[in-house]
């Protein structure tokens, strides 16, 4: 049986060197379609270019056991802990800076880290702290889900507090709008996080946790799968393309978690990730306890 | 691909057009934003810089660590739009080629025309095919920055593409 700690780490040292199956499959769909039109498209021709680059990076990587970006991100580290969970939140949140901490040494992660926004700005020289999300659930379970967050893909994260008649038409509008102004910043092609509902930083939340949804898994709801798709179809008229240098895909997907919310608003949060869609589970079994 | 020595001749940039993919051998400079606040404020203050601007290099880059026995960890471009508040003083005196990703200011465009410098995109996030570029690294200025410090790399067929070129020619169409 493998401490708690010692699964984060590896999991996070497995993270920043390669990509999920999902992940790696909808790069490839998006390496297919800009192939077919690379003849007659100046920028699907230099979007190609950039995803074989991609591509050719995540082989050294993976090889190399070098991380494949060097912004290896802040831990946005989500804890589902089941109510009945023998192991006590003290246990758990140590765990996970351990389990981050080791990682930080043991994959070389950039300390891109400072200790406070505006003045000094000191590295922690850590990589830490982690930013921890707890969240009960039913049961005796413990998931733990970690996104490594690159920041020039945050920096282009925004909120809007829209309109509570403006319907599905507003919420695509502004979606396209945020991907739009984000343009080729984000290292695209992107995964885009949408959060509906809640408050203006529940929204926030929301949109990260769609992140952390296998890319290849529609909503459950219909309804919600379907407005998913209107925004990927919307986002990618807008031919930013692949780096940003014009091409047919932008978005690779776009999950949305939504939840209950006021009379008078429809918060909306976009969290938008780099092609670098990086991220960690651990699944802490009961028989462990 | 074409195959360009670090640093280009003016008509090396002059021969330069949008979307040409080219790849880059010699020295250049590496500095992200605290070493760019710091270099306008030091020209801002009449100071002597660190390293010489005229007809120079700079790549946006804050590296990851360098594993035991490797020159340097993964090495690829920062988002460039947050240089443009410090880009345009810097071209006038002197810088003429600039790598990052991703678009750039208005204010920056014109500064690339008239001083008839260029702008290179790197391939985002592509830090590990980077690192494998790359054949010296030395620290010249601002080390107490980290993982932000100017640094000085010496590097062998390092892939861009041409995003504004000297004639404003761009990749940027959205």
């Amino acid at each position: 049986m493998k401490k708690l700690s010692k699964q984060i780490s590896e999991a996070l040292e497995r993270a920043v060197v390669e990509l999920d199956e999902g992940v790696l499959e909808k790069i490839m769909e998006a390496h297919a379609k800009e192939s077919v039109l690379a003849e007659s498209s100046q920028g699907s021709k230099a979007s190609l270019a950039v995803l074989d680059a991609i591509l050719e990076n995540l082989s050294i990587a993976k090889k190399q056991r070098l991380p494949m970006c060097q912004d290896t991100g802040m831990f946005l580290v989500f804890a589902d802990v089941g109510r009945a969970c023998p192991l006590s939140l003290a246990s758990i949140e140590q765990s996970i800076i351990e389990g981050c901490s080791e990682a930080v040494q043991n994959a070389y992660f950039r300390r891109s880290v400072v200790d406070e926004p505006v003045f000094d700005r000191e590295n922690t020289k850590t990589n830490l702290p982690p930013i921890i999300w707890w969240n009960l659930v039913d049961g005796n379970s413990l998931k733990i889900q970690i996104l490594l967050k690159g920041f020039g893909s945050e920096n282009c994260s925004s909120v809007r507090m829209l309109n509570p008649t403006g319907g599905s038409d507003a919420v695509i509008k502004a979606v396209t709008e945020i991907v739009k102004l984000a343009g080729g910043k984000p290292c695209p092609p992107i995964f885009v996080g949408v959060g509906l509902g809640g408050t203006m930083d529940r929204a926030s939340y929301l949109s990260k946790r769609a992140l952390l949804r296998d890319v290849r898994e529609p909503h459950p709801d219909k309804k919600y799968a379907a407005l998913e798709e209107q925004i990927l179809s919307s986002i990618q008229g807008l031919e930013i393309g692949s780096g940003g240098l014009g091409g047919q895909v932008t978005a690779l997907s776009v999950a949305i978690e939504e939840e209950s919310t006021h009379i008078a608003g429809m918060p909306l949060a976009v969290s938008i990730n780099c092609w670098a869609d990086r991220k960690a589970t651990i699944e802490w079994e009961t028989e462990h306890a | 691909m074409r195959e360009l020595q670090l640093p280009l001749s003016e008509g090396d940039i002059a021969s330069l057009k949008a979307y040409d993919q080219i790849c880059l051998t010699g020295k250049l400079y590496v500095g992200r934003d605290q070493v760019h606040k710091r270099l306008f404020s030091l020209i801002e203050e009449s100071k002597e810089l660190p390293i010489p601007l005229e007809g120079e290099t700079i790549y946006y880059m804050g590296p990851s660590p360098a594993p035991e026995g490797e020159l340097i960890g993964a090495c690829g471009p920062t988002t460039s739009a947050r240089m443009d508040p410090f880009s345009p003083l810097l071209l006038d005196r002197g810088l003429k080629v600039m790598i990052g990703k991703g678009p750039r200011a208005s204010a920056v465009v014109d500064a690339i025309g008239r001083n008839k410098a260029v702008y290179l995109q790197a391939f985002g996030g592509c830090g590990a095919l980077y690192a494998s570029t790359v054949r010296s690294v030395k620290t010249v200025a601002f080390a107490e920055l980290g993982p932000e410090a100017l640094l000085q790399l010496e590097v062998v067929k390092f892939p861009v593409i041409v995003a504004i070129d000297s004639n404003l020619g761009s990749v940027y169409t959205y």
